[in-house]
């Protein structure tokens, strides 16, 4: 066992950490929220030269092969600064299924413009009846000419809004909740029959609603073999949940500082409110919360070469973790602010919102707490119809 | 023992029960059920209603225009008053202002002041909390100079719960700055806020509503005869006027709705094929929040009991406020969770909803609710009153 980093990652964390502490505070960030796409295109741009949007694709998609630990090491980092850029969805989520279907020509094709920051990509998978079910795809594709016709509607589309291309999710065969038959296609986000809404998120991001509507798309807008996406859609969930649960991680540390910071300077009674032994119970419980999410996501991030069901099972319980803990941590920390904690101005409402909100994206507490029973019982992959 | 109610009682409860049958407007029910935002003439518009039948003003003497109900008949209207989806009354004026007017008021602020909030024709606010001054009230420093027969006053007040809408504010003012103790330099004004030197800025909160503003007195004149009682007793006024503030802060009436709305959420929504409620996890959950909920609810039976028999509610209210705010909130949490990914979508009320209808205001809705553990005294302020005031720690 060794819990240190290797140079490289000790590297990429000093990177982010110094990107973060020095370029990235709040008002920085509340101004890119604001704007219409809910980020910085200048800061994108940033992340593209210091080489971040290549880290978890392969060499071969001229990437630099991170696994993860440099996800965690990401991610945690933007979770420190509230990062609105949409890391998760371009890379994170649509990078590893581009690695893992599109062929060696298209890769190279693809994934160029996403590690350089040209062109963004949003994963359409999730739908509006399938609460956090992944396979739970109602969305048709239909061999038409030589392409595809799709049909369907996707439900809370991170940062589809402002994505070039989408990767459309799509069944030729089986049924909603089944593994087999989905395909990824590669879609132009502004294509015929691709219709968007798109709204901001509680927690800070833009996503969108996106029906599809005889959309279609040439042969080669499908990545891999037709009918045969799961297990790549495994992993790019694998990788999300790894990523959220870092950043979960980095927004409650974060939290934590705030929140201990400002039981030093309040000051009511004639004395700072973290001399009261009621509130220093608290904090320390709110770290306590910390390290639980920390050291669970540490062992999610190890194992994404473990087998199916071990990796499953670590994966799933960070993310129980990150909902139950994170939540506490929310809400304590708003609640030891008093009146401030509850202001739009404030910060730590923001780092609020956004850990308690990551529980609702990629598979709540409970779909997780489901899919480590099953991993735990039947040796599972855990993404498998959990309920 | 009986916990039933009475023949007389179910008979209030009935008449209670079709007056907000026929005189409760549909549209403004439907907003409260779903949590939606009420307009000012909405508000104001229950509030007459209620004005001219004779029942806003429950906890005030029937001399004054009260009804003289019991407290199990206050409890009864307010638990109907909620499940009908009736608007929450303003509790600053009718509440809070009112009882301070009565017990310690002069005889021309009486004459004034209380017929005007039974015709809703003044909108009052609370100027309690400053920027320096939450849980330590007492150390408040707006200050109030006597000029004659005015006051100047200047300073700040915060977290004003809609004033923007409101005409009046109650304020603890210091007088004296030199009093031996903080608690003894206070007085409590009433002042009119179209004065000049009165300035209201929105705050807005995290749920992206401007439900609290801050208040800038910039050498405001106040006529002597506004303040209410003697000068440098506000304190005790102000400690009398948060105990009327704790009661009813149980919400039970308002908890019991939320739940009967969110487990019709659960029997209607359908998630993979399967409604909510059959999966087992969740439908648990609901189950102990009710478990819980029956738990507030027989307490609060109690306390109204006990003020029928004429005991008065004490620190008890701690006890009500804590459970009560607590159960509320996880209702509200819970509510959050059913919405699934579609509590993610942070969109305004006029515009067309993304997803099922109910799920737009489950996360704004769950945030705003946090503010329930921190004001009217926040959760650790009443526990530090039950371990001093009754367990004598
Ligand atoms: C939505 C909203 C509406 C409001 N409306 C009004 C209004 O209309 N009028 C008005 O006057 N005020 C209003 N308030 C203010 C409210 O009363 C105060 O927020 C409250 O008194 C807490 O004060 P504070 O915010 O300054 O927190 P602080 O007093 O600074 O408290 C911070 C934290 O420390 C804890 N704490 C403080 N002292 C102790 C102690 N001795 N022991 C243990 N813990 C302690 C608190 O419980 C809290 O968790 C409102 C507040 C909110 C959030």
């Amino acid at each position: 066992m060794d819990f240190s980093y290797s140079d490289e990652q000790r590297m990429l964390k000093d990177m982010v950490d110094r990107l973060v502490a020095d370029q990235y505070d709040f008002e920085t960030r509340e101004a890119a929220r604001a704007s219409s796409v809910g980020y910085s295109a200048d800061m994108w741009r940033q992340f593209a030269e210091l080489g971040l949007l290549g880290v978890p694709l392969s060499e071969d998609a001229g990437g630099f092969d991170g696994g993860g630990a440099e996800l965690m090491v990401v991610a945690e980092g933007f979770g420190r600064g509230l990062v609105v850029e949409p890391y998760l969805a371009s890379v994170v989520l649509c990078g590893h299924l581009i690695d893992k279907l599109a062929d060696q020509t298209r890769k190279a094709e693809i994934a160029g413009p996403l590690i350089s920051g040209e062109t963004r990509y949003a994963l359409a998978c999730h739908e509006p009846d399938g609460g956090c079910d992944p396979y739970w795809i109602a969305t048709t594709a239909r061999a038409d000419g030589g392409g595809y016709v799709l049909d369907g509607t996707k439900a809370v589309v991170a940062h589809g809004d402002s994505a070039d291309h989408l990767i459309v999710i799509a069944r030729s065969s089986g049924e909603p909740g089944d593994r087999d038959g989905l395909s990824a296609f590669l879609v132009d986000a502004t294509a015929n029959g691709v219709t968007r809404r798109g709204y901001p998120t509680i927690d800070g991001h833009r996503a969108a609603d996106i029906t599809l509507e005889n959309a279609r798309v040439d042969a080669d807008a499908l990545l891999g073999e037709l009918g045969l996406a799961s297990s790549a859609l495994d992993g790019a969930l694998e990788r999300g949940v790894i990523y959220l649960c870092a950043e979960a991680t980095g927004a409650m540390a974060r939290a934590c500082e705030l929140t201990l910071e400002y039981l030093k300077e309040r000051k009511q009674f004639g004395a700072p409110i973290g001399s009261f032994q009621a509130l220093q119970h608290r904090m320390v419980d709110m770290r306590i919360a910390l390290e639980k999410v920390r050291s669970l996501t540490f062992w999610a991030a190890c194992s994404l070469d473990s087998a199916p069901d071990e990796r499953g099972q670590r994966i799933a319980a960070a993310k129980v973790m990150v909902g139950r803990a994170g939540r506490h941590v929310a809400e304590e920390a708003i609640q030891l602010f008093g009146g401030m904690g509850m202001m739009e101005e404030s910060a730590i409402a923001h780092y609020a919102k956004r850990i308690i909100m990551i529980d609702h994206w990629l598979g709540d507490h409970r779909w997780h707490m489901a899919a480590f029973r099953r991993a735990v019982a039947d040796g599972e992959n855990a993404w498998a119809n959990a309920a | 023992m009986d916990i039933e109610y009475n023949e007389p009682e179910r008979a209030f409860r009935d008449e209670v029960r079709g007056f907000l049958a026929e005189n409760l407007p549909a549209a403004i029910a439907e907003k409260v059920k779903n949590y939606r935002r009420l307009t000012r003439d909405e508000t104001v518009h229950w509030h007459r209603v209620l004005g001219e039948k004779g029942w806003l003003a429950m906890h005030w003497p029937t001399e004054y225009g009260g009804p003289g109900w019991s407290p199990v008949q206050k409890h009864i209207f307010e638990e109907e008053c909620a499940a009908a989806g009736a608007p929450r009354l303003l509790p600053f004026g009718i509440n809070m202002v009112a009882p301070v007017i009565i017990k310690f008021g002069s005889q021309a602020q009486k004459d004034y002041y209380l017929p005007r909030m039974l015709t809703m024709d003044d909108w009052w606010a609370q100027g309690y909390s400053e920027p320096g001054a939450g849980s330590d009230l007492a150390s408040l420093k707006m200050r109030a100079e006597r000029q004659g027969d005015r006051y100047i006053v200047n300073g700040q007040k915060t977290w004003t719960t809609l004033g923007q809408h409101a005409n009046m504010i109650f304020c603890l003012v210091r007088t004296d700055p030199q009093a031996a103790k903080k608690q003894e330099g206070i007085s409590f004004l009433l002042i009119d806020m179209s004065s000049p030197g009165v300035t209201v800025r929105p705050l807005i909160t995290l749920d992206g509503e401007h439900e609290v503003n801050e208040v800038f007195f910039d050498n405001v004149e106040v006529p002597v005869e506004n303040r209410v009682g003697d000068e440098n007793k506000g304190w005790t006024y102000a400690k009398y006027l948060l105990t009327f503030e704790r009661t009813g802060i149980a919400g039970v009436g308002i908890s019991k709705a939320a739940l009967t709305h969110l487990k019709t959420i659960a029997h209607e929504r359908e998630i993979r094929g399967r409604r909510l409620i059959e999966q087992s996890d969740f439908a648990d959950r609901l189950a102990e929040i009710e478990v819980e909920l029956m738990a507030v609810e027989m307490t609060n039976l109690r306390v109204v009991a006990a003020a029928d028999a004429g005991g008065v509610p004490g620190a008890e209210s701690s006890f009500l406020k804590i459970m009560g705010t607590e159960v509320r909130q996880k209702i509200s949490d819970l509510y959050r969770e059913a919405a699934g990914p579609y509590a993610l979508p942070f969109i305004d009320e006029d515009d067309a909803p993304v997803g099922p209808e109910f799920a737009g205001v489950a996360a704004p809705n769950y945030f705003n609710l946090r503010k329930l553990s921190i004001f009217g005294g926040s959760n650790e302020i009443q526990k530090n009153i039950i371990s001093k005031a009754i367990l004598g720690l």
